[in-house]
């Protein structure tokens, strides 16, 4: 069953020097209670996508264009209003700057409490005790004391339990959480992927998990999307990223990495491409990754190639998939 | 927290005995022997001589400081030169009338700024934007006296809807009372809301793209509630600036009461220098400045509260 369905989303910004294509044409699905990981490097789009599917991109210079359904229902249809009653309740965020994202000003307490009654009709008690049952459930300890502390007397692993707990809030169908980890200690992401896994597993949460990382692909992910300049270039499951990676560019990016030691739930970051990132200024119809492709042919900056099943549940944008250097 | 007031406090005394000394010496800088200007021109020595001794104006200026301080710690600030009134009670008399004007000033400073303030950061870039950004400038730059000239010759000559002066007591008749204030009172406040205007408007709009506006937008509340997750944290500023701006009030408030003839301190402090007054001159500018040192110490208190960050590093030291 589909709880979302992004299908052919364009991200533009209008900024003085031009036009940035942030997101050119991506279009996922996410299940029930599965967990997809979007991978790629700095850059390449992945919290614009996160950060359209609920329209956070405020400003009003972003152009938006293809569809967000959830449960089916077209939400780029939705008006602001109806929007809100979206954001928080059906779909959660959770940001990567756990340091900046709560307000410094308010006690966490208050901002967990802000979400339950924003959608929730509860006093003030019933919505403290909820704020604590959801401190006590993201680990925090002593939950009850912990609801008068501000956010600069937590660590930001401790920030980020608390950002959780207001995603998780309202029971959203969807948590949406961009790069939620890597501002953070190693020793506090078992943690916080444990958390995740706990929300699948106890209440069919759906979760799209931005990383850099592989090895938390290989720990919780169920499908991957590989990003490559603002489209997705491999869609596959998380085995087939590793025992069968077909992209050039998700070969590359898996290039130095035993597959043991991912496995092992190492953390290991994406290995060095040679060769630049094209900048997002332009949308050429080719293959944007060919100048650093070992098996690029002509044929790849004629047209661009589109998204197609390799095997079963399996997708690629590669006119030539497969390993070795050339086709 | 309890620390923090505490030095602040210390400091706030210190800052006042300065303050004396350089009243002090500064009334006796001003041209002029009081002697003369209450003897007259053409006094004969011996009466100068004797209105020098009853005033202790013979004796050395740090005697005469010590005696001054040591009275003026018991409520004693000396009597006026021109009719033998206790300054303490003239003070009294003259305080509430200026704290009156100045209140309203600040209220009226603090609604227009920040309500102005506000709507031209969220409505950014827009005619509203330009039409208050273009009244702050137009605020800090317009003198104090020309404004309330020209309050003067609207509402007053030309539509006849407020007096141009003429101070009522607050206890005789209130709404009277209010009526005279509200041109000074909004002229004095127009600067002020000129400036937190501005500051407003700059720190709202450093705070509305701050993560956590996006982290509650991204709850789900109305557009109203992430302003005021921003506004809340754009307060500091405006407390700091209300501070910084105290002393540019009491210097707005001699003017205006000068130009709407009211009775405030503001008036005495002129009439004082021109009389040659040092005990009242030195009664009024010694309790303007107590007061001033007070209000900054309750807005640096202000302050520490409206940042939790200080509130608590404050109390656990
Ligand atoms: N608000 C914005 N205005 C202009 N360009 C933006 C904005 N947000 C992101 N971009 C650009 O869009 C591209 C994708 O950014 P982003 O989605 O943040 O990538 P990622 O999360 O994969 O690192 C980048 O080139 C970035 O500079
Ligand atoms: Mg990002």
């Amino acid at each position: 069953m589909r709880v979302l369905d992004v299908s052919h989303l364009r991200v533009e910004f209008g900024t003085e020097d031009g036009r940035i294509f942030a997101v050119k044409d991506v279009s996922f699905t996410l299940g029930r209670g599965e967990i997809l990981a979007l991978v790629g490097e700095s850059g390449c789009g992945k919290s614009t996508v996160a950060m359209s599917i609920p329209r956070l991109l405020g400003d009003s210079n972003v152009t938006i264009g293809g569809s967000v359904r959830l449960n089916g229902a077209d939400l780029s249809s939705l008006n602001e209003k109806e929007m809100q009653a979206v954001r928080g309740k059906d779909i959660s965020v959770v940001f990567q700057e756990p340091m900046t994202s709560l307000n410094p000003a308010y006690t966490i307490g208050n901002q967990i409490a802000e979400v339950i009654r924003q959608h929730q009709k509860l006093s003030r008690q019933a919505a403290k005790a909820r704020a604590i049952e959801l401190l006590e459930l993201v680990g925090i300890p002593d939950a009850a004391r912990r609801l008068g502390a501000f956010p600069h007397e937590l660590s930001g692993g401790m920030r980020q339990r608390v950002m959780i707990a207001i995603a998780v809030a309202c029971d959203p169908q969807v948590l949406i959480a961009d790069e939620p980890t890597t501002a953070l200690d190693v020793t506090i992401q078992a943690g916080i992927l444990d958390i995740f896994r706990r929300l699948r597993d106890t209440l069919g949460t759906s979760i799209i998990l931005i990383t850099h990382d592989l090895g938390v692909v290989a720990d919780i992910a169920d499908r991957v999307a590989i990003m490559y300049a603002g489209r997705i270039v491999e869609l596959c499951s998380a085995q087939d990223v590793f025992s069968l990676p077909s992209h050039p560019y998700t070969r590359g990016l898996l290039g130095a990495l035993p597959a043991r030691a991912v496995m092992q739930g190492g953390r290991r970051r994406l290995t060095d491409i040679p060769g630049f990132v094209p900048p997002p200024t332009t949308d050429p119809d080719e293959c944007q990754f060919a100048p650093r492709c070992p098996r690029a042919t002509a044929e790849c900056i004629i047209r661009r190639p589109a998204l197609e099943l390799v095997a079963a549940e399996h997708e690629v944008a590669c006119y030539h998939p497969g390993p070795g250097d050339t086709p | 927290m309890t620390r923090f007031i505490l030095q602040r406090v210390i400091t706030s005394v210190i800052t006042l005995f300065l303050a004396s000394i350089v009243v002090f010496i500064g009334a006796r800088m001003l041209p002029g022997d009081p002697a003369q200007v209450l003897a007259g021109e053409s006094a004969d020595p011996a009466l100068l001589e004797a209105i020098r001794e009853q005033f202790g104006l013979n004796q050395p200026i740090w005697v005469q400081y010590f005696t001054y301080i040591g009275q003026a710690l018991t409520g004693n600030l000396g009597v006026s030169t021109r009719d033998n009134i206790p300054v303490a009670e003239i003070l009294l008399q003259r305080l509430p009338i200026t704290l009156e004007l100045a209140g309203l000033a600040i209220l009226i400073g603090l609604v227009i700024g920040i309500t102005a303030g506000v709507v031209s950061a969220v409505k950014r870039g827009t005619f509203v934007d330009y039409v208050a950004t273009g009244f702050g400038l137009v605020g800090l730059s317009v003198p104090s006296f020309w404004l309330g000239l020209l309050a003067i010759l609207l509402f007053a000559i030309t539509w006849q809807v407020l007096p141009a002066s003429g101070f009522v007591g607050f206890a005789e008749d209130p709404i009277g009372n209010l009526r005279g204030m509200i041109l000074p009172a909004t002229v004095l406040g127009i600067g002020l809301s000129a400036v937190l205007m501005r500051q407003t408007r700059a720190a709202l709009l450093g705070q509305l793209s701050a993560d956590y506006v996006r982290t509650a937008r991204s709850k789900g509340v109305t557009r109203g509630r992430e302003v005021s997750h921003a506004l809340r944290n754009s307060l500091t500023t405006v407390v700091t600036v209300l501070g910084l701006q105290l002393g540019a009030l009491i210097g707005g408030a001699i003017v205006t009461e000068q130009i709407f003839v009211i009775p405030g301190f503001g008036k005495l402090i002129i009439d004082a220098v021109a009389a040659r007054n040092y005990p009242i001159l030195q009664g009024a500018v010694l309790v303007a400045v107590t007061g001033y040192v007070l209000v900054n110490l309750l807005v640096d208190v202000a302050y520490a509260y409206l940042n939790p960050r200080m509130r608590l590093s404050g109390g656990s030291e």
